[in-house]
């Protein structure tokens, strides 16, 4: 429930359209003239900053006001779902997320073992081609595979991309708090790598699994914070849609598969 | 009364009535709900991470002159193009002028509560451009039409029976009215949009100062898909998205999704910084970034009210609104239905034309709970309405109250007059239910409740 309002004094309340920014239009008016209507980009600027610092000589009230007792001043990996402290704890927690989530997860012992695991994947699948970019662990994947493969290193035709049926990326980090892959297109073949073809295979190695949120935002800022790439991203699960009456699609858009293979 | 509350008043009578819609509406969330309460559970503070993130909105709108200029700053550094709109009209020309200058003919769109503001499509289309949404639900209205029902869900309304047939008239492809088939349709008619676009165009859910990037939040890959392929790349925003850092979003992305969808994190959450940069191999040649005020600034202003520029566009607030639930979201006839709607639509566009929607509301506070921003949404409702009526009192009010203050402050009459009221509702079923019942607008809709039968002071004097 919540009571009639009350307004402290202390915020003052104007109709929001009497305020004007006074330096300007007083100067037009003083001499006789509306003030101008002005058209162009760079005075659009100048007109949304002159109202944004007009609008901010008021105070407005802080949040949690309304509480009993605010609770501030945690931090943000308190607040967040629970993450395990050994790397054995988070592979599980990783694990169960990607079930969850209708990805795939497996934890690989040896190159030999993803090699089997992926000519495998190739026979049960029926893959004659395959896109990757060059990398430590895409490269040994991709030789393992014995496929064509399209590498979006160079140039490439994003039609030719659209026809493969894997594209196979390493990424920059798995978060196990959430089940997602960070993935960079510095570090994952692109932007259209991750997203075009139907089944996404991520190659991580174990150093890679990160706790939680916090930790891959930092891990991103340590890694590039000097010259960030023009797209982050972290993937959680297969595209996926609920627009038809709530029902869970897979594959609305981007890959109907996703699968994560760490070594 | 204006024409938008003579419309909201008959689309909400027809629609509160209407059991088959209710029972839609009320299948849909009745399953968010489960899912998002299962993923609150989760958050070790559920209560202490809304206050953090708050503080962080909080922080970014009180100071969004400066987090502003780092934002264009980063963004301006990786070769990122940054327009400024005022209004509605100049957003609109300066995307048709871009569009135009590259000669496009086909454009692809990623959902954009923003674009749906300052009706995008519609612009694009007279200019001459074929548009068309990629998001499923956004798809799915825009064959039919329609307006969004819902920010998140913008087909929540429909069924799957409606949707194929919108399928089968339109796209003449429609196996059956399997959810999963309907998509993969969606999903074989958009493919090709995707790689023939010449612009892509998308919104955004944050825009991260330090960084100077947009982040966008999305489960089924079309924003990336559109932020990837086409050789030009426009977002459209309002200036108060932005944030202070990166690191907050590892606090409101799966805020976002938790209350948003019951998703503890959404399929993509994407950051762009810029076109594509030396050494990349894709990625759009051309970034361009329109940042929109379209009154904004007026609510910015407003001290009491500038927590409303927090708003994340989870539609937590819709979903947990009686009104909403009943009447529906087209019924609000905004971009921005439910308790938010109800809050900024009259400042954004006319207190006094749309003041209605601040009194479409219960007061039941559930809006003001609901919010992970702690936006105080019950009692702007409230601040609306006394504004409205300080702005422009009602006759008939100013009437009763006139006759009221008497009555109450004079003993004898009030007695009178109680007594007068118990006895004259005894007579009340004689007339109940017909149009000339004297409290007929009250009780064709609403039971009238009892006068007590004897007051207090009868009760204490008779006390034993």
């Amino acid at each position: 429930m919540v009571e009639a309002t009350t307004i402290s004094p202390k915020f003052e309340c104007r109709n929001p359209r009497e305020i004007r920014n006074p330096s300007r239009d007083g100067l037009w008016s003083a001499l006789g003239f509306e003030p101008p209507a002005a058209s162009h980009c760079m005075s659009e600027r100048e007109n949304i900053f002159g109202r944004i610092r007009e609008a901010l000589r008021l105070t407005a009230p802080q949040p949690g006001l309304h509480d009993a007792a605010p609770r501030s001043g945690k931090r943000v990996t308190d607040l967040l779902p629970a993450v395990g402290r050994s790397f054995d704890e988070n592979v599980a927690l990783f694990h169960k997320n990607a079930v969850e989530l209708k990805a795939e997860f497996r934890l690989l012992s040896s190159a030999e073992e993803l090699r089997v695991t992926l000519a495998n994947l190739r026979d049960a699948d029926g893959w004659t081609r395959a896109a990757s970019h060059s990398g430590q662990l895409t490269d040994a994947a991709c030789q393992a595979l014995g496929l064509p493969v399209l590498l979006t290193d160079t140039a490439f035709d994003k039609i030719e991309l659209e026809k493969c049926p894997v594209g196979i990326t390493e990424c920059d980090a798995l978060v196990a708090q959430t089940g997602s892959v960070v993935v960079t297109n510095r570090s994952a073949g692109g932007r259209a790598l991750s997203v075009l073809p139907p089944h996404h295979v991520v190659l991580a190695r174990r150093d890679q699994l990160v706790a939680g949120l916090p930790e891959a935002f930092a891990l991103l800022k340590a890694r590039y914070g000097a010259d960030y790439p023009s797209m982050l991203s972290f993937i959680t699960g297969p595209s996926r849609t609920g627009d038809i009456e709530r029902i869970l699609v897979l594959g609305a858009h981007g890959p109907k598969k996703l699968t994560i293979f760490c070594l | 009364m204006s024409t938008a509350a003579v419309q909201f008043k008959r689309d909400a009578r027809r629609l509160s009535a209407d059991r088959r819609h209710r029972e839609i509406i009320n299948t849909a969330l009745n399953k968010y709900a489960v899912k998002r309460d299962e993923k609150k559970a989760l958050f070790q503070d559920w209560e202490g991470a809304r206050q953090l993130a708050a503080e962080i909105k909080w922080e970014a709108v009180n100071h969004l002159d400066r987090y502003l200029e780092q934002f264009v700053r980063g963004l301006e550094a990786r070769g990122t193009q940054v327009h400024w709109a005022s209004t509605a009209q100049q957003a609109r020309d300066l995307i048709v002028g871009i569009a135009r200058s590259r000669n496009a003919r086909s454009i692809v769109k990623s959902k954009a509560m923003t674009a749906e503001e300052i009706h995008l499509n519609e612009a694009l289309e007279k200019a001459g451009f074929e548009v068309v949404e990629s998001d499923l639900g956004e798809f799915i209205v825009q064959l039919r039409e329609e307006a969004p029902y819902h920010i998140v869900f913008p087909a929540m309304h429909l069924t799957r029976g409606e949707i194929r047939e919108t399928f089968e008239k339109k796209l003449h492809d429609a196996p059956s009215d399997e959810p999963e088939e309907l998509t993969m349709v969606a999903r074989r008619v958009l493919r090709q949009k995707y790689l023939q676009a010449d612009v892509g165009i998308t919104g955004a859910n944050f825009a991260v100062a330090e960084t100077g990037m947009i982040s966008i939040t999305e489960n089924e890959g079309n924003a990336r898909l559109t932020a990837a392929l086409p050789k030009t790349m426009i977002t459209l925003l309002g200036i108060e998205k932005v944030i202070p850092r990166l690191e907050d979003l590892a606090l409101l992305l799966p805020m976002l999704a938790t209350v948003g969808a019951g998703q503890l994190i959404s399929g993509y959450n994407t950051m762009y910084g810029g076109p594509r940069q030396a050494g990349e191999t894709d990625g759009p040649e051309e970034f361009h970034v329109v940042l929109l005020d379209h009154n904004r600034t007026a609510l910015l202003a407003d001290a009491e009210q500038r927590d409303s520029l927090h708003c994340i566009r989870c539609g937590a607030c819709l979903n947990v609104c009686p009104i909403y639930r009943n009447v529906g979201g087209h019924t609000y006839g905004t971009t921005y239905p439910g308790p938010i709607g109800g809050v900024i639509t009259p400042n954004l566009r006319g207190l006094q034309d749309w003041k209605h929607l601040s009194y479409a509301s219960s007061l039941c506070g559930a809006c003001t709970e609901a919010c992970p921003v702690k936006i105080d949404l019950a009692h702007h409702l409230l601040q609306n309405r006394r504004n409205a009526s300080q702005q422009k009192p009602s006759l008939w009010q100013k009437i009763a109250f006139k006759l009221f203050a008497p009555v109450a402050n004079c003993r004898v009459l009030w007695i009178l007059v109680t007594k007068l009221g118990r006895l004259g509702q005894k007579l009340h079923p004689l007339v109940l239910g017909k149009p000339f019942d004297p409290a007929y607008v009250w009780t064709k809709t609403r039971d009238l409740p009892p006068v007590a039968q004897q007051s207090f002071k009868e009760w204490w004097r008779q006390r034993p």
